[in-house]
């Protein structure tokens, strides 16, 4: 679903093997050249990416969590239908995302253990509850909406595999946020118990949605280097900002307040959030976010029950080869 | 202020149709309980594809039971709306998933039986349910296929996943016989050409089955006793919790829209 501005490139460690390659390179991507997964490249661009592409893909797969508490109790049969294949959906964007970062010469294994160790982070909203049928609408309308801003300036990113995974992410995201609007608006236009039920939905995601862009730009000190390398292309404050101004009017439009006194609209036009608290995105990267524990073991739990599976799965390829092997001798 | 149970007209038709509805309902939500927690991102997906199959036939029964009924009954109403004695499903759709081995034996059984009933389906001359049963066969088909893989490469993978294997077979093989059993108001529409009378395909199935298992190194049981109850909502423990999950947003607010 979604990847966060984690600002955490690898600057300090670039250590540029050769001047007038590491040139060549900048030029490409001054020319607005993709890069490919046989080019060379600065190690510390294939880190940053290796890094950034598997955080996303971790975020996929972490983020079926929260949503997948729902299927078996959405309201309807469409809307359990429509649930059920969007987190599948999610699932396949995990998929193809690993397989980009994995054509920068990881293994899938080995990013998804550095997840399951607790070594590699996911998206920071993942690891807020969903308590109400409502918490589905606002997951598909804000988090996938906060979700698009962010991606759809991935589609233009320099390396290739990772800019084309995002053209077809970017389709199926935009789906489901439309989605969840429209679950949004049913509930708007309920019973009154459905619009309370929306609106402390709203309450509860709003703040933890805004953080989805990352640290403010005044305290962030990592983007330059993704910025020169074209991974990334807007600052977090300016990501936040756009999402901000789109979200505003659907609110009104759906009849509900953003939970935010201080909020006003500037000459400009744009609405202007209140302080956020990033003591409690800090806390929450950190692991102490509501859910951080529980997502954690609920991927360690799939994972090492699936263990005999994947084994026997193996096994019996062994076997089969063997025996193939065995007829193709006789 | 709760609201009751639907009533439900169950005239041989809506009964009929509201048994395979059920059948997809329930299977289909069991296989939705696997997403996120699958052993591989890629069988997570192939389980969601699955449910999806089965949700999607369970709607197109359960609106066709609404038609044939015509009442004021609808797809949720008959998923959302009737307890544990109401609802038709055969018991071994209802089984608990327990792990990917009986999820699979369990999909295996099923899938191997509605890949000859809805093939046979596709004569029925009700016009509906003839062109259900052909999208259903076609589903039905590669959920066979996949789920027969899975049979042969647990059975015949580790000692571990063929002890696994091979428990699930003992412990579900007694919730087949109902797939083949029919009664008083199936007879009716078999004699008419609507229904097909499933008896005749046992040894069909038992032949997929048989040739699957041994491919796998597994045995099948020796017991013929069979569990009957469900297509007359004598259930076992298990589907009262389903729904009760299943049903409870519409149970808390009644008569809301979503």
């Amino acid at each position: 679903m979604y990847t966060q501005a984690l600002n955490t490139s690898d600057a300090d460690d670039r250590n540029v093997e050769d001047a007038a390659r590491a040139a060549a390179f900048q030029a490409r991507i001054g020319a607005d050249e993709r890069i490919e997964p046989n080019d060379w490249m600065p190690a510390a661009y294939r880190k940053t990416l290796t890094r950034q592409i598997s955080q996303h893909a971790h975020s996929e797969i972490v983020g079926m969590l929260p949503e997948g508490n729902w299927i078996t109790r959405a309201p309807t049969l469409r809307r359990k239908a429509a649930l059920l294949a969007k987190v599948q959906d999610e699932c396949g964007h995990g998929l193809y995302l690993y397989a980009a970062a994995e054509t920068l010469g990881s293994s899938r294994e080995e990013l998804v253990d550095a997840m399951l160790a607790g070594k590699a982070k996911y998206s920071s909203i993942f690891n807020y509850p969903t308590l109400t049928w409502a918490d589905i609408g606002t997951i598909g309308w804000l988090v996938d909406g906060a979700a698009i801003m962010n991606q759809i300036p991935l589609c233009r990113c320099s390396y290739g595999p990772y800019a084309r995974a995002m053209i077809r992410v970017c389709k199926e995201e935009s789906f489901h946020q439309r989605q969840g609007f429209e679950i949004m608006l049913t509930l708007c236009r309920g019973t009154d118990e459905q619009k309370a039920m929306a609106q402390d939905a709203l309450n509860r995601w709003w703040w933890p949605v805004l953080m989805m862009f990352g640290p403010p730009d005044k305290a962030s000190q990592h983007s330059d280097t993704s910025t020169k390398w074209k991974i990334k292309r807007f600052s977090n404050d300016e990501l936040r900002q756009k999402f901000i101004d789109a979200t505003v009017p659907q609110a009104q439009f759906l009849g509900l307040t953003i939970p935010d006194p201080e909020m006003k609209q500037d000459e400009a036009g744009h609405w202007v959030p209140g302080p956020i608290d990033w003591e409690e995105f800090k806390q929450v990267l950190a692991g102490n976010g509501p859910c951080n524990r529980d997502r954690l073991a609920a991927r360690r739990k799939a994972h090492d029950e699936g263990a005999w599976v994947r084994e026997a799965a193996a096994a019996y390829a062994e076997k089969r080869k063997r025996r193939q092997f065995a007829q193709a001798a006789e | 202020m709760p609201i009751a149970n639907i009533q439900v007209s169950e005239t041989p038709l809506v009964l009929f149709t509201l048994r395979r509805a059920d059948d997809a309902l329930i299977l289909g939500h069991r296989l939705s309980e696997w997403c996120g927690h699958a052993p591989t991102l890629e069988e997570d997906m192939a389980l969601a594809n699955m449910g999806l199959d089965l949700l999607g036939q369970a709607r197109e029964l359960y609106s066709y039971a609404a038609k044939v009924e015509g009442k004021a009954n609808d797809e949720d109403k008959f998923a959302y709306l009737r307890d544990v004695r109401q609802y038709r499903n055969l018991l071994l759709v209802e089984q608990p998933n327990g792990d990917f081995a009986r999820t699979m034996v369990r999909q295996f059984f099923y899938a191997a039986f509605a890949d000859l009933y809805w093939r046979a389906m596709m004569q029925s001359k009700d016009a509906t349910l003839a062109a259900i049963a052909a999208k259903s066969e076609k589903e039905s088909a590669y959920h066979l296929r996949h789920a027969s893989e899975w049979v042969i490469r647990l059975g015949d993978g580790t000692e571990e996943s063929h002890r696994r294997a091979q428990t699930a077979i003992d412990d579900l093989w007694s919730f087949t016989g109902e797939m083949f059993a029919i009664d008083d108001s199936d007879r009716g529409l078999i004699d008419a050409g609507i229904a097909v009378d499933p008896a005749p395909l046992q040894p069909q199935w038992l032949k997929t089955i048989t040739a699957v298992a041994n491919e796998a190194t597994l045995a099948l049981p020796a017991s013929n006793w069979m569990q009957q109850g469900g297509r007359s909502g004598r259930h076992s423990e298990h589907l009262g919790h389903l729904l009760s999950e299943l049903q409870s947003l519409q149970r808390t607010f009644p008569g809301a829209t979503w």
